[in-house]
């Protein structure tokens, strides 16, 4: 079982992005179980997600306390405690950033690091900054976890085609960055 | 062979509820349960079922709704949470008095204050004591398979009680996995439509119903009341047959039990607790304690006989409550444990545990702390101080 844990603020789309993963999943056979959990329900406050995906049926309706990975919507994030704390030993992060892994101040137990502009991406094909399909093309490609084929048709069924095209466009861009 | 589709608990209960063809749904909306009417409200829209929703200006309006309608012989649904259920009581307590079935939704709730809207099952133990048959689900599967069962359960002639499906808020309302969701010709072989009769309107047949009534009467109502809670324990078992027999899902009545058989302690875990227990059970036989869970599914009616069986040779047991009981300081599904054991203190060593209130997490770590605890002390009988998983 991958253990995922996102941070966004409301308003990212954590909580649509993070069910289209787990019908990526359930559509590939495998268990996939999305719980969000809000602070106040407003536009612009911390918003955190509890994704897992497993070969096995998933039990466990708790909080993930050591991620596997982390996907980060907001990179002002980084600078709570609570953003980067547990990630496993040669984790994945993902952050929606422009700036360097450095800068954000990525722990040293990070194994692999990718910093994707999904606010760039989004704003150029949608329009407006909502980074949550750019960030799911990044995680199919950082990640491996779910078929980026199902995941962009999951996406394009979800939200339309300039969303596919987010998604695909930040996959393009994630690769580059691997490792 | 149903269809799987990826749903929230909250559209799990909408979902299985319009599978069940109700006549009427009234609700008001209350986070965590607000979803389930939106989803049921788009699909009457959408003309995908032939139901009357009927928009309503509180929960004590909807439960009046929905009972004038179950009086005139018609299937009824609502949903709703903590403080609606708090305002929803007068006509609540009538309902299973009136000895109406329905199902009712229940996305538990802590109770304010503090002012919050996260999870707890303080709502649903706050009202142990009006009437209604109560049973807590674990996965989103269980709560579709739940309502659908609830249905048979609730009007069943020697029953005729209405039921609550309750689920974590949140943790199970707004919890998003893969559902085999029963296809509609399957759940109409299941379930038959409603035919309940024993106080149903028909205006060439007038009578009052629920006249003011003398205790001599009442209290008769009262014995039959409770008479029908005991036989509910048997139609449980009946309907959970029934439905596995149907679609290859047994849950084992009013408790299911996991990895007890051979075990020296046993955590009882009420709803969505239950399969992160399942995996604290796992953790704990990899560390060579022999720990079991037991899951209370039914706590309307008491299934105490079941809970004496599975606890029968067993060395020591905690019950973990997402509540409390003001004045006994523990949980209220431990005082009831003690009390379906009665000789607790002389044969076991328990105690309780409580956490997860107002939204706060019950974890792997917090129910290994519990197992540990209980093995460590498993030869020493007698009642241990409450356990409570806070965090820092």
């Amino acid at each position: 079982m991958k253990e995922i844990r996102l941070h966004g603020r409301g308003g990212q789309g954590v909580v649509k992005a993070s069910q289209i993963v787990v019908k990526a999943a359930v559509a590939g056979k495998k268990y996939g179980q999305f719980i969000p959990f809000f602070g106040v329900e407003r536009k612009g406050s911390p918003v955190f997600g509890y994704l897992r995906i497993s070969d096995e049926p998933i039990r466990r309706k708790m909080q993930v306390y050591e991620p596997d990975i982390l996907m980060i919507l907001d990179d002002s994030l980084v600078s709570l405690p609570s953003t980067y704390a547990g990630l496993k030993e040669g984790g994945t992060v993902i952050i929606n950033s422009v700036k360097t892994p450095e800068e954000l101040k990525v722990p040293s137990c990070a194994g692999k690091v990718a910093v994707v502009d999904a606010t760039g991406i989004s704003e150029e094909l949608l329009g407006r900054n909502i980074p949550n399909t750019a960030m799911l093309g990044a995680f199919a490609q950082i990640s491996g976890l779910v078929d980026k084929d199902v995941l962009f048709q999951e996406v394009e069924a979800s939200f339309g085609a300039a969303n596919r095209e987010a998604a695909q466009k930040a996959y393009g861009q994630a690769a580059g960055l691997k490792e | 062979m149903g269809k799987i589709k990826v749903l929230t608990g909250n559209y799990s209960a909408a979902e299985a509820a319009a599978l069940c063809h109700p006549d009427l749904i009234a609700a008001y909306p209350i986070t965590p349960q607000s979803s389930v009417v939106e989803y049921l409200a788009g699909l009457v829209h959408d003309g995908v079922i032939d139901a009357n929703l009927v928009q309503v200006e509180s929960e004590h309006s909807a439960m009046s709704v929905v009972q004038g309608a179950a009086a005139g012989g018609g299937r009824v649904f609502t949903a709703t949470s903590a403080q609606g259920l708090a305002l929803m009581y007068e006509p609540y307590f009538r309902m299973s008095t009136l000895r109406f079935p329905m199902v009712m939704a229940l996305a538990t709730r802590e109770m304010t204050s503090p002012e919050t809207v996260w999870s707890g099952q303080q709502d649903a133990m706050s009202v142990r004591e009006a009437g209604w048959i109560q049973m807590f689900c674990d996965s989103n599967q269980e709560i579709v398979d739940m309502i659908i069962q609830s249905y048979m359960l609730a009007e069943h002639p020697e029953v005729l009680l209405p039921v609550n499906v309750c689920y974590d808020g949140f943790y199970s309302s707004h919890l998003t996995e893969g559902v085999d969701l029963p296809l509609q010709e399957e759940v109409d072989r299941f379930l038959p439509p409603p035919s309940f009769h024993h106080a149903v309107l028909d205006p060439d047949h007038p009578f009052a119903l629920d006249p003011l009534t003398p205790g001599p009467i009442l209290m008769k109502y009262r014995k039959s009341h409770l008479d029908a809670m005991e036989k509910a324990l048997e139609v449980i078992d009946e309907v959970d047959k029934k439905f596995g027999d149907t679609f290859g899902r047994y849950y084992g009545g009013a408790v299911s039990q996991y990895r007890t058989e051979d075990a020296d302690v046993v955590i009882v875990t009420i709803g969505g607790m239950t399969g992160t227990g399942m995996d604290a059970v796992d953790q704990a036989r990899e560390e060579g304690i022999k720990a079991g869970l037991l899951k209370l599914r039914f706590t309307r009616p008491f299934p105490a006989e079941k809970i004496r069986d599975a606890l029968k040779d067993k060395k020591a047991f905690a019950v973990i409550d997402r509540s409390v009981s003001f004045g006994w300081s523990q949980g209220p599904m431990h005082m009831e444990v003690k009390a379906a054991l009665a000789d607790a203190d002389s044969r076991y060593c328990h105690f309780s545990a409580i956490g997860g209130l107002g939204g706060a997490d019950i974890s792997i770590e917090m129910m290994m702390e519990t197992i540990r605890n209980l093995d460590a002390h498993k030869n020493e009988p007698g009642e241990r101080e409450t356990q409570w998983y806070m965090v820092d």
